[in-house]
């Protein structure tokens, strides 16, 4: 394909994903959620709204919490993400994904992934949350069939058992 | 239609003056990006008019906090995460932190920037009214020089701003003598997050002698720009805070403010909130006068 007089070439981008080295070829622009999807595979993040109001496309970039449709690809260079794959470390599960299932927090699946990052991040900062402060670190968060008390009490739980 | 990431040129200097020098060589032509959370969706739409974008979320003298004895300086790229966690911020300015922990949920406090939402200029804009009653200036920053502007000269209409072709915001200067007032800020909203205000209000009020010594409105989604309700601060200085002066303010603030009707409310509904907000704040600072 002849490219268009306005096209632009690709750029070399260097991160990091879930502690893996990575280096690829993308327009500086492209989203940092399409590359995750489409270069490197990771599905765990989701489109939602695409416009950073419904935080299914959530994941940490340098450890805070970001909407990967609202960053472009070259503002991570050198940086350090981490998506839904790389939460569990070599464990099975996370405590979050763990009380998620105990909790039945989880119907479609969409919101999940961005709800977990959401909340890895709360409990970094508050390690032992209220829930008023699981609210407000969910708000950007949104979920259309479970329902958010499932949400907040998987929250809650994990919190309680990694405090043990 | 989705917007094609190869007709888009992006460039990341990394340091100021290579920015400004950029801006300079072809004015209009390249647009600042820091967090993206405006940028982004309309990039994403489709809706950006500009082809050419400059990363200054990566530059250092626009990413800091600094206090000074008279002011507090923030840089146009701080985050609302960065404002709610300064000391400074949220203890001297406490309606600039409220506002920033309105403004979407975390995930976009992490990347949205002060100076982003000025440049923005969406009259709906949560932290604009706050830098309002603050008496804030704005630092704007060219090849050419700095020069700095009353905040409240910056917007001249709905997305209309003094801002140059070449110019940069640098920082936003806070003066440090409103730690003293009563300070309310309060959010009508579909939802606390995420939710673009229906009417937003940031208020300062300080009482001596039983009446009101200094009173500070502003309203965000009431007119074509943040506003600030001059005309009723003049109706109140001075007055000792009754029913009748409330029922003034009221009227005032109608006569004021210029709401229209749009997807997220009425302008029947935002003239009776706003009288409404701005009562409660007069209740609220009478009560502390009273207590005093």
């Amino acid at each position: 394909m002849t490219p268009s007089p306005g096209t632009n070439a690709k750029c070399e981008v260097s991160f990091t994903v879930n502690g893996e080295a990575k280096k690829l070829l993308a327009h500086p622009m492209e989203r940092l959620l399409d590359v995750l999807r489409n270069d490197l595979k990771l599905t765990g993040a989701k489109e939602g709204c695409g416009e950073g109001e419904c935080g299914s496309c959530s994941v940490l970039l340098d450890g805070m919490l970001v909407n990967s449709c609202l960053v472009p690809v070259a503002q991570v260079s050198g940086a350090s993400i981490d998506t839904i794959e790389g939460i569990s470390a070599h464990a099975l599960m996370h405590p979050l994904q763990e009380a998620f299932l105990e909790c039945g927090s989880a119907q479609c699946g969409i919101c999940t992934p961005g709800m977990i990052l959401a909340a890895v991040h709360l409990l970094e900062k508050k390690p032992e949350p209220a829930l008023a402060e699981i609210r407000e670190g969910l708000a950007g968060n949104l979920c259309r069939c479970t329902g958010y008390i499932q949400i907040f009490d998987a929250v809650a739980g994990a919190a309680r058992r990694v405090a043990k | 239609m989705r917007a094609d990431p190869a007709e888009y040129k992006f460039v990341s200097p990394g340091n100021l003056q290579a920015v400004l020098s950029l801006l300079a060589s072809e004015p209009a032509q390249w647009l600042p990006i820091a967090g993206g959370t405006d940028v982004m969706v309309l990039y994403s739409a489709g809706k950006l008019p500009n082809r050419k974008l400059i990363n200054i979320l990566n530059i250092p003298e626009l990413r800091q906090i600094e206090v000074f004895p008279d002011s507090v300086r923030i840089g146009a790229a701080c985050t609302y995460t960065a404002l709610r966690k300064h000391d400074n911020v949220s203890r001297e300015f406490p309606l600039l932190a409220t506002a920033a922990s309105w403004t979407g949920g975390i995930a976009n406090q992490n990347r949205g920037t002060l100076g982003g939402n000025i440049a923005n200029a969406s009259p709906a804009a949560d932290s604009l009214p706050a830098l309002l009653v603050y008496d804030a200036e704005v630092t704007l920053i060219s090849a050419r020089g700095a020069r700095r502007v009353a905040y409240r000269n910056f917007h001249s209409g709905y997305k209309q701003t003094a801002l140059a072709a070449d110019e940069l915001i640098r920082d936003i200067s806070l003066p440090r003598r409103f730690s003293e007032y009563l300070s309310h800020a309060r959010k009508v909203g579909a939802r606390n997050a995420q939710a673009i205000s229906k009417v937003c209000l940031a208020a300062l009020g300080q009482i001596a002698n039983g009446a009101i010594r200094d009173v500070r409105l502003a309203l965000g989604s009431v007119a074509p720009v943040p506003l600030r309700l001059n005309e009723t601060e003049r109706a109140l200085t001075g007055k000792k805070i009754e029913p009748p002066l409330i029922d003034t303010a009221r009227k005032s603030v109608v006569k004021e403010i210029r709401p229209i009707d749009d997807i997220r409310s009425t302008a029947r509904y935002r003239a009776a909130v706003a009288g409404n907000l701005v009562a409660e704040f007069l209740e609220k600072l009478a009560a502390a006068g009273a207590n005093a």
